[in-house]
Parts: structure tokens; sequence; C-alpha cells
């Protein structure tokens, strides 16, 4: 256990020495002054630097090993992104200077937007929202002023699988729209009779990862969005599992008329240990009027930006979205270019079928008929019988200097695994990985107290959540 | 032939050869003919980081509001930046990492997150912090809805002095649903209108939601808002500026449910909008209203302490539609520079910042009000934002001063054509400002 910063306190101490004060003083009126101390540390640089230097070692990075998370792309984030997001002109602007005095920043969103909408094949790009639950509020609120816009306002239900994402139906609620819950097929897909059955005149919007999030891709895509816009809805793609599709199929091609990509997946940008990312939607040229403030025109003057204006759904953050994190997706794609950009995704499918072929004589695979896209969702239900759960073959990965991939997710499968390698792992290390899930599965089988008893070789011992919750603690108490 | 992936023309052909397929085309089987993209993708061809950087440079080169000498804030500030912050920043085990869902190979991101969490509660003082929504406005619009949950009524009074964008994102969030904003007008001397936000408080509503300071930096007398809006079975929500709250006293301590607001003033680069980092913090009574991530300290099985993220049951990937927010990735390592840059300032080096924003500001004002013509617009106490009137269109001075190198506050039409919003941070000199008033003072001249 790491003490924390606040233990490392020595009165008067900083590790901040500005300038001196160079203009006389005026006095801060008292009955507005802050009464107590604030209670912040009192440290120098140097003890700052080893606390948190300590804190990190304590934890797993895509640089230090394999991290098979699905639904979230653990890529390599490339190292001279963050050089050339961190050029000084670029991330030392103020977000209101004027248009003539961000040409640069400006060009860098505009040729972003193109590459975005070149990928998914719309018309139209915002790099406003701060993350892909945005970029799924910004879509269906596309999709709810357009219909209100044709008198169609009384549309108030959002149509999505059961194995969606847990932010689609909760965004779905933000958005002042009811769920409709439509089920899966035996194989882990839409089923398109149930949908057929659910889509109305109700419908507003319908919403679908493709490939879902079993890594299925759906087959039917085209008589599903057809369904939907005989109904009169607008069919939304969440774009979490886009690394799979780059020069394949595009969304725009499939019958949707607006998706999200979510930069920090596809496009490599860092997650920062939970962000930021940015979720830029993309859409069809008749839902263009509708997009937030913060687009980016061209014009024979040079770049504009454009602030909200007319039938503009409004303003999702106070300025123009996490641009730093726009400049990262923009430096990738030069870096790839086209035949870069197309191998991305081939050598994520060879990778993902990979690992489920390797692993499939030791897991259960379900719904498995054919090649799964960028992942697959395995099943630690198998392991049940010896007391194993998924949740202890996970930290049981963590055991072997492995993260563990998402787990309990889709909800339609039992003890999920769900397991994306992304292009950036080597045979090697993929090989390195099953070794490990197959010594597990051994384990379970001779040893399971081995796994249930995992993790063992981390900075700390199996974490108890219940705890956390019935004696919440949540900041540290004041010293002294 | 990407540098970012490993295997080569030999290994993908092994791992055809374990998938049971011929060639990589078989593996396309399930996405029907009629779908599959039949061109090439028109994208530029690939660069060198070579070519790249020198592309950049280009860029970099173009965005010239870099050089100039910043007076503008309205939401974002020219604060100085510690290099150690970046340096902690960039360590691949805190940038590269996901979301600390296995909490025992993440107590990196746990802790620093649990000590973040500490600082605003200390900061804003209140009970509890979350740990983080995507920048101050979303994070106001996220707290009106949380008082919206907590007292179970619909109407939310927002302060006409709140940040324009911020108001617009409240509307953004809130308008989809059965929920009203009505706004509280100021008063002559800028500071919100308590007698008429009473008025509209009657029949109840979930939240008075004021800026403080206010967007023209105005310093609210919080106590007599809380009790307004209180009586009224109504939250107050404070969308505050942590540095002003080095000097000035806690909105938690001035009676104040929840206090949301901007961190990038707090070691996050500017950077022409983002990523910047909301916060946002209340008590223990709503916590469980509250969106976003929160970690919270516990024990692993040998009795050891360690952290995980806690009270999930209000989140979308376990609540769904019932969660308190849809937002799932946030704004983390920004949060991460926040906890870094509070804990370098620290007690005494925060308290520092604040004193001189406050001096600097003050001088800044009293140089400009010395101009012939120059007028402060309201007179109540501000803290490093101010507003002034100018004897010519703000729109102009603004121009001729960019030609000078500085970025020069913002007009602000609203209060008139020569009103402007300024700011001077810890970072201005006397030197700059004195060139700065010098610079707008012969262009006052010029124009008479």
């Amino acid at each position: 256990m790491e003490k924390t910063i606040f233990r490392h306190s020595c009165p008067g101490n900083t590790g901040v020495a500005l300038p001196e004060l160079d203009v006389p003083e005026t006095s801060i009126p008292g009955k507005y002054s802050r009464k107590a101390p604030i209670g912040l540390p009192q440290v120098t640089e140097n003890q700052v630097l080893r606390h948190f230097v300590r804190l990190s070692t304590k934890n797993f990075n895509i640089e230090k090993g394999v991290y098979p998370l699905g639904s979230c792309t653990m890529k390599y984030n490339p190292r001279m992104n963050e050089y050339l997001a961190r050029t000084e002109n670029l991330a030392a602007v103020h977000p209101l200077s004027p248009d003539e005095t961000v040409q640069g920043s400006l060009e860098i969103m505009h040729r972003l937007g193109g590459f975005l909408c070149e990928i998914t094949g719309f018309d139209s790009a915002t790099l406003q929202p701060a993350a892909g639950a945005q970029g799924e509020f910004t879509g269906l609120m596309l999709i709810k002023k357009w219909q209100q816009e044709r008198g169609q306002g009384h549309r108030n239900e959002v149509l999505m699988p059961d194995s969606s994402h847990g932010t689609n139906p909760a965004t779905s609620t933000l958005a002042g729209l009811k769920v409709v819950s439509v089920k899966s097929d035996e194989h882990g897909r839409v089923d398109v009779e149930d949908l057929r059955k659910k889509a109305g005149e109700k419908t507003c919007a319908f919403m679908l990862t493709n490939p879902n999030t079993l890594g299925i891709f759906e087959g039917s895509i085209r008589e599903i969005t057809s369904i939907v816009h005989d109904a009169g809805g607008l069919n939304y793609m969440d774009g979490a599992n886009m690394n799979a599709m780059m020069g394949i199929a595009r969304p725009g091609d499939m019958g949707f008329d607006v998706c999200h990509l979510n930069l920090h997946k596809t496009f490599s940008t860092p997650h920062g240990g939970g962000g930021p990312g940015a979720g830029p939607v993309c859409c069809r040229d008749f839902l263009a009027p509708f997009l937030p403030a913060s687009g980016v025109r061209k014009t024979p003057e040079g770049y504009q930006l454009l602030d909200k204006s007319g039938k503009s759904m409004g303003r999702l953050l106070a300025f123009h979205g996490n641009v730093g994190v726009l400049y990262r997706a923009y430096a990738y794609i030069r870096l790839l270019g086209r035949e870069g950009i197309e191998e991305v995704s081939q050598v994520a499918l060879i990778n993902a079928n990979y690992l489920k072929a390797r692993l499939k004589p030791y897991y259960e695979v379900p719904n498995d008929d054919g090649p799964c896209m960028h992942e697959f969702v395995a099943s630690g239900a198998a392991m049940a019988k010896k007391g194993v759960k998924t949740l202890d073959i996970a930290k049981r990965l963590l055991d072997y200097g492995f993260h563990a991939p998402t787990i309990y997710f889709p909800l339609i499968v039992k003890e999920a695994l769900m397991i994306e390698p992304t292009e950036t792992e080597s045979l090697e290390s993929l090989d390195e990985f099953v070794d490990a899930m197959i010594a597990i599965a051994e384990e379970s089988e001779e040893k399971p107290h081995l796994v249930t008893d995992a993790p063992v070789n981390t900075p700390v011992l199996r974490l108890d959540e219940v705890k956390a919750v019935k004696d919440l603690a949540l900041v540290e108490e004041l010293e002294g | 032939m990407s540098i970012f992936v490993p295997s080569r023309k030999e290994q993908r052909e092994r791992m055809l050869e374990v998938i049971g397929v011929e060639r990589f085309q078989d593996l396309l089987t399930p996405i029907p003919e009629d779908v599959r993209l039949r061109k090439d993708l028109d994208l530029p061809p690939p660069v060198s980081e070579l070519e790249l950087r020198k592309e950049f440079r280009e860029f970099a080169k173009r965005n010239t509001a870099a050089d100039l000498i910043c007076f503008r804030g309205a939401g974002a500030y020219d604060h100085f930046i510690p290099a150690a912050i970046d340096n902690i920043l960039t360590r691949s085990e805190f940038f590269t990492a996901y979301t600390p869902y296995q909490a025992e190979v993440s107590q990196g991101t746990l802790q620093a997150i649990y000590e973040y969490q500490t600082m605003i509660a200390r900061l804003t003082g209140c009970d509890a912090a979350n740990a983080c929504m995507y920048d101050g406005s979303s994070a106001a619009a996220e707290a009106a809805l949380m008082a919206i949950r907590v007292t179970g009524k619909k109407r939310i009074l927002s302060a006409g002095s709140l940040n324009p964008r911020t108001i617009d994102v409240m509307h953004t969030y809130l308008d989809n649903s059965d929920f009203s904003i009505n706004e509280v007008p100021f008063l002559e001397n800028g500071l919100l209108d308590l007698s008429a936000a009473g008025k509209l408080a009657e029949g109840g509503a979930a939240a008075l939601v004021i800026q403080y300071p206010s967007y023209f930096g105005l310093i609210e007398d919080l106590e007599a808002a809380a009790e307004l809006i209180h009586g009224q079975g109504g939250l107050l929500v404070v969308v505050a500026d942590p540095v002003a709250l080095g000097s000035l006293e806690a909105p938690g301590h001035a009676g104040a449910d929840i206090v949301v607001g901007e961190g990038q003033p707090m070691g996050v680069p500017m950077s022409y909008g983002g990523p910047y980092v909301g916060f946002m913090a209340t008590s223990m009574d709503h916590i469980r209203q509250m969106p976003g991530r929160i970690v919270g300290r516990t024990e692993d099985r040998a009795g050891n302490t360690g952290y995980v993220l806690t009270l999930q049951t209000r989140e979308q990937h376990i609540k769904r539609a019932k969660a308190t927010s849809n937002i799932c990735s946030n704004q983390a390592l920004m949060a991460l520079a926040n906890a870094v840059y509070l804990s370098l300032t620290g007690e005494v080096g925060f308290a520092e910042v604040s004193r001189q924003c406050w001096h600097k500001s003050h001088y800044l004002f009293h140089r400009l009000i010395e101009i012939d013509g120059v007028e402060p617009v309201f007179d109540a106490p501000f803290f490093r934002e101010f507003v002034v009137k100018l004897p010519v269109p703000a729109e102009d001075a603004e121009k001729a001063l960019l030609k000078e190198g500085f970025l020069s506050g913002l007009p602000i039409p609203g209060l008139g054509s020569g009103a402007m919003l300024l700011t001077a941070t810890e970072k201005r000199t006397r030197g700059e400002m004195d060139l700065f008033v010098d610079a707008l003072s012969s262009f006052i001249k010029g124009v008479k």
C-alpha cells in the first residue's frame, strides 16, 4: 500500500515557485475570503514525482502487455502522436481565438472530418462530442430533430437489441426517448421478425452496433435498416466496433443514417485511464442542418469555425470538443494512409479469428457459426462445475501478466468473456495469451483454488467491492 | 505496411491455416456482397513520422494565436502549467490504461483518482466528488439533472450571469424531457437579482444554478442564494472557478448542495477548447444520485488497503435506461492533471496563484479605467475577470489589439457595443499589462 500524497505533507513545502508579485496589492474583502486552509498537500516537486511514479507502477498498460478488452479496442497508442499533439502552438491556443489565428487547428479538424466521412460512407461530420456516449446522444438528437421537423415528433421509441452497450439505453433516456428492446436470435444476431413486430409508427430510431457486441456481422443488415426506414425511423450505428470494418464495409452503405466513432478505440488515441476520448458523429446530408456547434467550413478566405445556428441541436460542451484528441487521430490516419488503415481491420480480423480457433477446444464459444469479426465472445460457463466463475478466470489472467477480457458483457451470454486482440498484437504475444488461457482452463479443472484465489501476483489481492459500497470511503479524512 | 502491425505475410498465412481458411477474403463471408466496399478508401497515402512532423510544423505556424499575449478568459484561462505534470501524464502506465475495471492491476489510477476526489471535495467544501465529467458546462447540465432526480421537481432556475455557453449546454441536455429552465436576471451591479429569483422560485424548483464568480467575474452572495432556494425545497448548484476557491470561501461551506466547475485552469493546456475536465462535488446525502465514476477505499483479502470503482449501480453499464447518466468514457487523464497540479502547487502555491490572479486582474482593471472614456460596467467585487465599457466598439478594439500581438478581452455585445470581458492570470506581467493598456489607449485616442 502506498501512502496518499497528503501523508507526505510538511507544512510550508510547495512544488511550484511563482515570480514575485510585480503589481501593488489590493485587499481581498474579508467577507468573501476563505476562512480555513483548503487541505491540499504540502510537498516539493521531487516528492510529487516519486509519489505518482510509484503509483503508476501499480497500473497495467498497453505497453506492458496484451490488453484484450472486448469492445474497447486497446491497440497501441503511437508515441509520435503524443509528440505531435504537444506542438506548442497547437496546445497553447485559447478556444475563443479569432479564426484567422487558428488556421492550423481548423485545417486539421476539417481534414479529419473528411477522412472520417470517407471511412464511414457519410457526408457530414461533427467533432464536438467528447466521448462515444455523447456521440450517441448527438446522433439520437439529430434523428429526433429531423422527426420533429417533418411533423413526426410523436415518435418516441428507440429500438435496440438486447445485446446493446449500456450507453445506448442510457442515452435514449437522456434524449427523452423510450427504449424498446429487440430480441437476439439463437445466433446472437438481431431477431428480424421481432424487429418487424416492434418497428412502427412510434419508432424514432433504431440503434445497432455492427459488427454487434458478440463480434458477429449482422448479415441481414440491409433488411434490418429497410424495416426501420419503412416504419419511418432512422438507423443509428454505434461505431464502437469500427476497427473491424475499415476499408471492408461502411455504415453509410448498409442503410445507416448516422454513426459515431470512438477515436480512442479505432483511431489509436490513448484511453488515459478512462478518458479523454472523442466521439465524432458522421451523418447523411439531410441530418447535417441539425449538427451541434463547432463545425469547420472551408472558404476562399480560409477555414471558418461555425457556431450553432438555425436548426442546430445546440452545444454539447462549452467549446469545440476534445481537440487534442482530434490532433492525434488525424496524425494516425496520415501515418497509416489508405493501405495502412485497411490493413488495420484485416489484421484485427485475422488475430481475433486466430484466437477463437485456438481457444475453442478449451472454452465454449456460443453463437459460433462462422468467422467472427474483430472480437468474439467465449464463455466460462463450463468451469462452473468446479466453482470457477468468469470473474476468477479474469483475475487469474492478471497473475499471468495479461489484462483480462471484458467480462459479463454482452448480457445475453452466460459468463461472457469478450476478447478483442486488435491488430497491434504479434503472433508471438497472441500465442502467449492462448497459453495462459489454456493453463487457466487446466487449473480450473485440476486446481480450481488457484483460479478462485487469484490474483496473487498483483500489487493487491482481490479487492472487496461489497465493503467499498457498505463502508463508503470516498475521500481521505483530514489529518490531525 | 504499418509500423504498428507486427505480423507479416508469413505469420498471417500461418494464422489463416490455423483458422482453417485459405485466404483472408474467406473471413469476410458473413458480410453480404452487397454491403462490401467495392473501391479503395479515398485517403491520402501514408507519410513517415519525419514528414508528418513537418506537416504539423506548418499547421503550428498558422496557429498564430499561440504567440498572442492573452487577456481572454470566458471559460478557458491561460495559467502557468508546471513541466512536471506532462512528465507524469505521459507515463504509459497512466495514459495508455483503460478505465480501471480490473482494480488489482489499476491501483495507480484508482489511488490517484481517490486523491483527486479528496482534493476536489476539500477545495469545494463538499463531502465527496466524482471523477469526472467532460467539462464544466456539461457538468453543470448533469448537476441540473441530478437536482431534478434528488428533488423530484422539474424546473431549474439558472442565473442570467452564467457563461452563455453553459446555459446552451444545459438546454441541450434538459430540453429533451419535460424539464424547464427559467433564467433569473441580474441587477444593475451585475449580481444576481435575488428578489426576482425568489419570485421565480415560488411553487418550487429543483435548483438554482449560479456561477461563482459569475461570467462577469463578480462574487455572488452564496449564503443568501442558498437560503432562498432551500426555502423552496430546491438545491443550490454552484458552477465554481477552482482558482477563485484558493482565495474565496468554498461554496460547500456557504450552503451549496452541488458544486461543479471547469478543471482546465488546474494544469490543463487551453488546447483550442479541449480536452478539459469537469469536476462535481456534493454531500453524502445525494451521492447515490451523482453521475459518473466514483472511487472508494476498501481492503483486499489480506486486509491491505486498496481502491475500487464503487457505487456502480448508478451507472449505464448496470442500470442501462435507468442510469444516473449515459457517461462512460470521461476525462480521467485531465483529472489526473488536476491532481498533480494541486499536489505541485499545494496549499501554499495554489493560494499564491489565486492571490496573484486577484492582484493582477485588479491592477489591470485600475489601469484600464484610467484611460479616458473607459468605464467599469459593474461595481461589485470581482475575481480575475471583469467587464469594462470602451468608448469604441469592442470588436474594433479587438482587431486593433490583435495586430499589436494581444488577444484582447472578449467583446460582450449583450452589455453594449463597447463591453469587453477581460482577465489577467498570474502569468501576465506588469510589463505586458502596461503595454496592453498603452496599445488600447492609443487605439481609442486614434479613433477619437
